[in-house]
């Protein structure tokens, strides 16, 4: 028996202690790259147009620690703001399809029967669209904006939110403790919030790792496709992009920002698998 | 302690284990010993049980026999020789050729051992086979053989089935098909019967005991239940977190035990009692507080799978009704028809004789309140993400409309009341022990104040002594609070403890009712009989008759 009562301090001092080294560095740089995207016009050395030379794809230098790019412009500053568009970008698209999505795979399962169904089936079917094609026809339609692309994004990753989320609460719907709810009279908002929710916490807050991480790789691709962030903006997608040739000249420039993405995607799963893990397979506590 | 199986001088034993200890590191490293300084012998065709409850080790030591332990614990001292080779010291392929051959596992649940994809005999015969130790075909014969040993039905084709097309009772015993089948020396049987309707339970105890006997091997019998024991063992070893509290034969330990804990085993196992008391059941004239008049009631769209026909039943004031039957009888249907979670086809529910809605949502609050459901499993019926505060304040707000200040001060009061420390208030369900939860199980159903509350089989998942401390807190409340109780459960012995009358269920009908001491009286009921007949009795060769018993009162049944 643990002696005390758990506590989010002693959670948290729990979660820190069981950090591996693999795991602590990917959430440092999670949090160094949320803080330099939070931050960039305090940090980039430069303006995000500002062209400073003549010069296409310059070598680093001790200016421009990262060279030029295709129109002169540093290369690191315009990094730095694209990150900043990037996960802000990504952020809202991330919230946006977790409200809608687990609101709706919740009700879904909290109602069941028909209602289920219909909601279910609904969802397959805009599931079976291939993403990327889904989003080139709304937008090449629409007309890129930030509204046209968080909104479409939003509601492309709303249906795969809404299949984990629902998956979750009939899971959750059938346990006892929902039962003894209901036949206390429960109504099914209060069924929702305190009885299935706090228990959806966890591996929703992994999804929403995961799909952050999608959402950064899918602005990533329309940008690159150039139906993304339109010029002189940029995220880290149009980077890519604009930078192609540097290739042929035999200069990195291009890679910085793949690399960028990159390393993002790939920080945020490792610290999305250590969550999961965590969660499912507890050590005993009591013996 | 006493070691009394020192003066049996019978050759050197097959297993001999010796100052076993195992530990367990937790995530800071620390070690915790939960098993420590076990030693005990077992002799060829001898059974050994390790008794004790849920957390005492027995289930630790068995596996430990096998050289094998839980992810997180190890063995740190003592030897296990089987024969002359001690098991702790082999490598792993080694091991890997003992397990399964020379000693073999049967686990609890058959139905979760068994691959639903696979037919049994293919399961059964798959150790000789792989192994190169009998050809398929003399596999296969040996396998029916050993289904025919165990009294199984139609031994030549059962074995042509997938798991799912045989009964549970079934399975279990083609578990210990698949165990013998490579003649081991030592058969480890963990609880094989506890997740058994109790009158399959004899029928397997019987064929287990006979295979035993008969084959002349050596086995470790785990189980939580005294009264089982004395039916299959040679000796009992009584465990207490991990510590030897008694070791000697069967009939010492049962007739005589020296340990206060062995004692206490002893009052808690499920026996019948001595005489039935016939508590001043309520008279006529007393208004009763809920019947059900007439229900007909089933699953599906149209209910068109009736699980229960044309029951009556009455509870009244402050008496407890217990409702008897195996599992799939209906009888937690019936409780959860009575509770709103489903409706009935024909018929109706009548608290203080007004007719009740069908179902929650049509039902007033107050009505609500009034009865409440205490569920099987306290584990999952306590929201593993609420504090125990938050658990029983919920129902005094949302019944009698408490304000949060004066349900927490409530809700501390109650702990007390069920026994637990107050400061609990501040837990989450999953930090607390499975008695202490099934006691917060109740309180949450005192928070409503109801006038009745059914419960589901609320000590079935207890250890004895656990489970018997619940039943004494349900009548503690009783006389208190005068509540009623619609006490469900498959445990003839536990019901004809508490209540004053019982209801018998067989397919979904109401078999026998009436006051405990005349539904229980001969003559009765051929199925209350054979309830009767299937529960333990503290005597080594009650096993037999009973089995004898048991298939005169299941043709008689089949017949009627």
């Amino acid at each position: 028996m643990t002696p005390g009562t758990r506590t989010w301090q002693g959670e948290l001092r729990e979660a820190l202690s069981d950090l591996t080294p693999g795991v602590t560095l990917c959430l440092l740089f999670l949090i160094a790259v949320f803080m330099i995207g939070a931050f960039a016009p305090w940090i980039a050395p430069y303006g995000e147009g500002e062209i400073l030379t003549n010069d296409s794809f310059l070598p680093p230098n001790s200016q421009m620690w990262l060279g030029s790019d295709y129109l002169g412009r540093d290369v690191l500053s315009r990094l730095i703001y694209g990150v900043r568009i990037t996960l802000f970008l990504a952020l809202i698209i991330t919230f946006l399809s977790f409200f809608a999505g687990v609101f709706l795979g919740f009700l879904a399962a909290a109602f069941g029967g028909r209602a289920d169904s219909w909601m279910s089936r609904v969802n397959d079917a805009l599931l079976s669209f291939p993403a990327l094609m889904l989003a080139l026809i709304v937008i090449n339609s629409l007309g890129s904006s930030f509204v046209v692309l968080v909104f479409t994004i939003a509601f492309i990753d709303m249906t795969r939110v809404f299949r984990v989320a629902r998956a979750l609460a009939v899971n959750i719907m059938v346990m006892d403790y929902v039962e003894a709810a209901v036949v206390r009279g429960e109504g099914k908002g209060w069924i929702i919030w305190h009885e299935v929710l706090p228990n959806a916490l966890t591996p929703l807050a992994a999804e929403f790792g995961i799909r952050f991480t999608y959402a950064i790789l899918f602005i990533s691709a329309l940008s690159f496709l150039g139906l993304g962030v339109q010029p002189p903006q940029s995220d880290l997608g149009v980077m890519v992009k604009e930078n192609m040739q540097a290739i042929l000249w035999g200069e990195y420039t291009t890679l910085y920002p793949a690399f960028g993405i990159a390393l993002i995607a790939i920080s945020m799963n490792v610290f999305v698998d250590w969550l999961l893990q965590r969660s499912s397979a507890k050590l005993p506590d009591e013996i | 302690m006493r070691d009394t199986s020192q003066n049996d001088p019978a050759g050197d034993p097959l297993l001999k284990v010796r100052g076993l200890d195992v530990s367990v590191r937790d995530k800071k490293g620390r070690e915790f010993k939960i098993v420590d300084g076990i030693s005990f012998d077992v002799q060829p065709g001898e059974v050994i049980a390790l008794i004790g409850e849920s957390g005492s080790g027995k289930t630790t030591i068995s596996l430990g026999c096998m050289g094998y332990t839980r992810p997180g614990c190890h063995i740190t001292a003592g030897s296990v020789h089987l024969g002359g080779t001690n098991v702790l010291e082999q490598s792993l392929p080694r091991l890997q050729e003992l397990r399964g051959k020379e000693i073999t596992y049967v686990a609890q649940s058959a139905a979760a051992s068994f691959n639903g994809a696979m037919t049994i005999d293919a399961q059964v015969t798959e150790i000789p086979v792989i192994t190169g130790a009998m050809s398929r075909e003399e596999a296969l014969a040996k396998a029916a053989r050993l289904y025919s040993d165990l009294e199984l039905p139609d031994p030549e084709n059962i074995g042509k089935r997938y798991p799912h097309q045989v009964s549970g009772g079934q399975l279990q015993r083609l578990m210990a098909a698949m165990a013998m089948i490579s003649d081991p020396r030592l058969l480890i049987l963990d609880e094989p019967t506890t997740a058994l309707d109790v009158t399959t339970q004899i029928e397997v105890l019987h064929s287990f005991k006979k295979l035993i006997r008969d084959n002349n091997t050596a086995a470790i019998y785990v189980t939580h239940d005294l009264s089982l024991v004395a039916q299959v063992a040679d000796h009992i070893l009584v465990l207490k977190d991990g510590q030897m509290v008694e070791y000697g034969p069967t009939e010492q330990i049962i007739s005589d035990p020296q340990h206060d804990y062995t004692k206490a085993l002893m009052a808690a196992a499920h026996l019948m009692p001595e005489e039935i008391h016939a508590p001043p059941a309520a008279t006529a004239e007393d208004a009763p507080l809920l019947q059900v008049r007439n229900v007909t009631a089933g699953y599906g769209p149209a209910q068109e799978i009736i699980a229960l026909r044309d029951i009556d039943l009455t509870i009244h004031a402050g008496e407890t009704v217990g409702v008897i039957g195996e599992s799939g009888s209906g009888k937690t249907t019936l409780g959860r028809l009575i509770s709103g979670l489903m409706g009935a086809k024909q018929g109706g529910v009548y608290l203080d004789g007004q007719q009740l809605q069908h179902t929650v949502s049509q039902r007033s609050r107050d009505e609500l309140r009034q009865i409440q459901f205490a569920f099987q499993m306290a584990d999952v019926a306590l929201n593993p993400r609420q504090r125990l505060n938050k658990i029983l304040s919920r129902p005094m707000m949302f019944y009698r409309g408490l304000s949060q200040r004066e349900a927490t001060k409530e809700a501390a009061r109650l702990l007390e009341r069920v026994g637990l420390p107050t400061d609990f208030a501040w837990r989450f369900p999953p930090e607390l022990s499975g008695g202490q939860r099934q006691r917060v199980n109740l309180a949450r159903a005192l928070a409503a104040q109801p006038r009745l509350i059914i419960c589901d089989e609320i000590t079935s998942a207890l250890d004895t002594i656990v489970a018997q401390q619940i039943l004494d807190l349900l009548e503690d409340l009783q006389d208190e609070l005068g509540l009623s109780y619609m006490f469900i459960t498959h445990d003839i012995a536990t019901v004809s403890k508490i209540s004053e009358r019982i209801a018998v269920m067989r397919h979904g009908r109401i078999v026998a009712q009436g006051p405990v001491d005349q539904v229980l009286q001969p003559p009765c009921h051929e199925y209350t009989q054979l309830l009767l007949n299937s529960v333990p009795e503290m005597r080594t060769d009650w096993l037999d008759e009973a089995v004898v018993e048991r298939r005169k009162l299941v043709a008689a049944l089949d017949n009627a």
